[in-house]
């Protein structure tokens, strides 16, 4: 029964309220309920991002905001190093997504194999995201020389972390598995992961895209977004 | 794959039989329930303290040495903080939530019950921080509960060396429990509802804290975006909030920053919170008004729908907060408008609890009583908030005592109100014993008498101009001295107030041991968290099989019917007059 249906039952009635019941399953399974909190999870980290996107764009129209592209001697005025970090955060997501049709198809063997190249992947990911700051550290572009600066250093670190924490937790479900020989789980379980390291790949592309923008489009947006 | 139910997992496997597994580390929701309420009662009475201490100053200006402006400052600041967060959301979603929740829709327990005892630990963790501040150097943040920065952060408040610092760390830590509840209460009242329990066949207590969970995911983000940002300000010398400016003579090393930018993100995530705080409460009182008039509520669905538009219309009135702190005109104009919006069915809901009343067959129990007494504050402290909600007059009113009567009586009053009536008319479920009628009585009276002798005559002094916040007034030539006398008497009748709270937690502690034996469902209600085998409920709550669910939560006093209440688990067609037995039952509404 879909949603407006079901919040316009008349349950005062009985006949109808019946009616409505016997369409209702009764308690579903775990694992519905670990996917449900994955994904309102995710909604909560958009919202989080969601709002550093909005400050983002409102701080930049105020005066002495430098937009991180545009001029050779900004931060992110090559982007090299940008498009190198994408395609292993992407290799990572492939992986998983590997891993994951391997274990549907019986394979777990090869599914926790590639499940561990992509955590490798991941860490890479990360390692890679922390040289690029220390380059732009050594070059001048600190945390605190201009608030363009700041929401790199925070956006990205709070990007990575989320990374972290996906395979802490990823590796410890694939210990629990291991030690409870309990193999059937694996599926569900990269099934999550799959979802969650989908999930970070887009959210880093838009961080991307968001923090290479030129000073006419984010005046665009703030305009769009009532903020200009 | 097997078909393995949420919450309805065998439990004899793992009944805990130690102290420790029973009641320390549970991850029984009952058990988690009443840590988060004394977690939660504990910080609110230190809060009930420093406000005394408030009054104190305020109605006898200069006559205690312990208090000076930065100690006022900062006993204002963690009040506020305290009882908003730590208190009210903590015992409404974390206690009455956990406790409420699997039983009214039918569960053995929460979703995922590791998680919920993780966030009460995470929460106990977060007061302990909190507390933590009025032992280092500095003391507490004494920058108000709203925490606007730049004067957070600068010398000058009192605090501003480790009071902040606690104070940021422990909303983030709150934010993590908060959020691990928030998912397993949402989670578990869309997925774990037993047998023939439909959405609209939830009691309105489920809804309200269903609707305050999600609403609670969505903004607590923003005041951890903005703690984030302000730590990182205060901590590492970024400038997301502090503006170049001159403190003490000295230009501060940070520069392009916004403060206003601060105040739209605490208000994003402020004025949801008081919603938050108030829907499980409108909730609440909503199936305390039907059980003690032996009605059923009236207008249940357009509740469910006015909950709902409640919820979703708080995320767009953040800014009625900030009409003072400058906006351009459609800007105002926009916010004036929701602000106003929102009341509509706001005043549906007081409508309907009051047509709830209309001919009931009223039993003025201790819980009746207070949750009468909610609907005389809150339409007093809603009408307030009609007035603030216009620029034109919010302009001279903000940051005066008026707005705090308003939000004292519309959240505070209102919602402690509700808190007590749900505590006396769930006790005897959580313990087997009936609180004592007589000490019910004058902790009703003098609650209900004193919150209007303290907080309505804070009205008349925002008319006068008297600020909010402000330690002393000082000569003031426009203050007549009568204002000065009705401060005193604020401050009297906020030490009876606060004085008579005792005979309530005297009577939690006496019914514990010599209250009368409750047996079931002494109130006669219909609900499903009346109708499990024990009462107190068990660990698992349902014994060996999961109730099912044949009706609505609101068959009170049904036509030809054999009692004047039907429980939730009765099939249709049962518990009717032989002679009527034939024909359909229930009524229309
Ligand atoms: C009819 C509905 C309401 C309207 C129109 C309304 C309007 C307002 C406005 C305009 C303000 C800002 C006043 C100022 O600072 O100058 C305000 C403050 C406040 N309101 Fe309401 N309000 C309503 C209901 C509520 C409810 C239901 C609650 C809580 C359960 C609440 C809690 C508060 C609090 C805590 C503040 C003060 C925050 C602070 O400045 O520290 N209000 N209200
Ligand atoms: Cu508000």
């Amino acid at each position: 029964m879909n949603l407006i249906a079901r919040l316009t039952e008349r349950s005062w009635d009985p006949a109808t309220s019946a009616a409505a019941a016997a369409s209702a399953t009764g308690p579903e399974d775990v694992f519905a309920g670990r996917q449900t909190m994955l994904h309102i999870f995710l909604v909560i980290v958009s919202v989080i991002f969601m709002l550093f996107f909005l400050t983002f764009i409102a701080h930049s129209q105020y005066p002495g905001f430098e937009t991180l592209t545009g001029e050779p001697w900004k931060p992110l005025a090559s982007t090299t190093q940008l498009w190198i970090n994408t395609g292993v955060l992407v290799l990572a997501s492939l992986m998983m997504h590997l891993g994951l049709t391997r274990a549907r198809q019986g394979q777990m063997g090869q599914a926790i194999g590639f499940t561990l190249v992509a955590a490798f992947f991941s860490l890479q990911f990360m390692l890679a995201q922390l040289w690029l700051w220390r380059d732009l550290h050594s070059m001048g572009h600190t945390l605190v020389s201009n608030p363009s600066h700041s929401y790199f250093y925070l956006m990205t670190g709070v990007h990575a972390l989320h990374l972290a924490g996906g395979l802490v937790i990823m590796l410890g479900a694939l210990v629990l598995i291991w030690r409870r020989a309990a193999i059937e789980r694996l599926e569900r379980s990269l099934k999550l992961c799959s979802t969650y390291w989908h999930y970070l790949l887009g959210l880093w592309l838009v961080l991307f895209v968001l923090l290479t923008r030129s000073p006419e489009t984010y005046r665009t947006i703030a305009i769009l977004c009532g903020l200009g | 794959m097997t078909h393995v139910p949420i919450a309805d997992q065998p439990m004899d496997d793992h009944h805990p039989t130690s102290f420790v597994a029973k009641y320390v580390w549970s991850q029984d929701h009952k058990v988690i329930a009443i840590q988060y309420a004394v977690i939660a009662i504990f910080v609110g009475v230190v809060a009930l303290i420093l406000s005394a201490f408030m009054r104190l100053q305020l109605g006898f200006p200069d006559t205690f040495s312990f208090i000076n402006p930065n100690t006022y400052l900062q006993y204002m600041t963690m009040h506020g903080m305290i009882m908003v967060v730590y208190m009210l959301t903590a015992l409404l979603l974390g206690g009455f939530g956990n406790y409420l929740i699997p039983l009214m829709v039918g569960a053995r327990d929460m979703a995922f019950p590791y998680l919920n005892m993780l966030s009460v630990w995470f929460y106990f963790v977060s007061v302990i921080i909190l507390l933590a501040s009025f032992f280092v150097t500095g003391g507490p943040t004494g920058a108000g509960w709203t925490l606007y920065p730049p004067q957070t952060i600068l010398p000058g408040t009192p605090g501003n060396e480790w009071g902040i610092i606690l104070m940021i760390l422990s909303l983030a830590v709150f934010i993590v429990a908060f959020t691990m509840g928030g998912l397993n209460y949402v989670t578990t009242i869309m997925q774990a509802r037993t047998h023939g329990m439909t959405l609209m066949r939830m009691p309105l207590t489920i809804w309200g804290i269903f609707i305050a969970s999600w609403m609670g995911l969505l903004a607590f983000p923003a005041l951890l975006v903005s703690a984030i940002m302000m730590a990182m300000d205060l901590l590492l010398g970024t400038s997301f909030f502090m503006p170049t400016l001159v403190s003490l003579g000295n230009a501060v090393d940070h520069s392009g920053g916004s403060p206003l930018l601060f105040q739209h993100l605490f208000w994003f995530f402020g004025h949801p919170e008081v919603y938050i705080v108030a829907l499980p409460a409108f909730g609440m009182v909503s199936d305390v008004l039907a059980t003690h008039a032996r009605k059923n509520i009236f207008g249940y669905r357009m509740m469910v729908w006015a909950i709902v538009i409640i919820g979703a219309l708080s995320f767009l009135v953040w800014a009625h907060h900030m009409y003072v702190s400058g906006m351009n005109l459609p800007f105002g104009f926009f916010f004036a408008t929701t602000t106003l919006i929102i009341a509509v069915p706001t005043a549906l809901k007081v409508y309907n609890w009051t047509l709830t009343l209309w001919q009931g067959n009223i039993r003025l129990t201790p819980p009746m009583l207070f949750a009468i007494g909610f609907i005389f504050t809150f339409i007093h402290g809603g009408l307030t908030g009609l007035f603030l909600g216009n620029v034109i007059v919010d302009v001279p009113l903000a940051d005066t005592m008026f707005v705090v009567a308003h939000f004292h009586m519309v959240m505070g009053v209102s919602t402690v109100m509700v808190i007590f009536a749900a505590i006396y008319h769930w006790y005897p479920l959580i313990t087997g014993r009936m609180m004592h009628e007589g000490m019910a009585r004058v902790h009703f009276w003098t609650t209900f008498l004193g919150s209007y002798a303290v907080f309505l005559p804070m009205h008349y002094l925002g008319f006068m101009g008297v600020p909010r916040r402000y330690f002393a007034m000082g000569d003031t030539a426009f203050m007549p001295e009568s204002t000065h006398a009705l401060n005193a008497s604020i401050t009297v009748f906020a030490l009876i107030l606060i004085a008579f709270q005792a005979v309530f937690i005297l009577n939690l502690i006496w019914t514990l041991r010599h209250g009368r034996e409750a047996g079931k469902n002494p109130w006669g209600a219909t609900s499903l968290e009346w109708q499990t085998p024990d009462v107190p409920p068990k660990h698992g709550n349902w014994g060996d099989k999961l109730p099912v669910v044949h009706r609505w939560a609101y068959d009170y006093s049904v036509p030809n019917s054999t009692q004047d209440f039907i429980p939730q688990t009765v099939p249709q067609g049962e518990m009717l007059e032989k002679s009527a037995a034939g024909q359909t039952e229930g009524k229309s509404s």
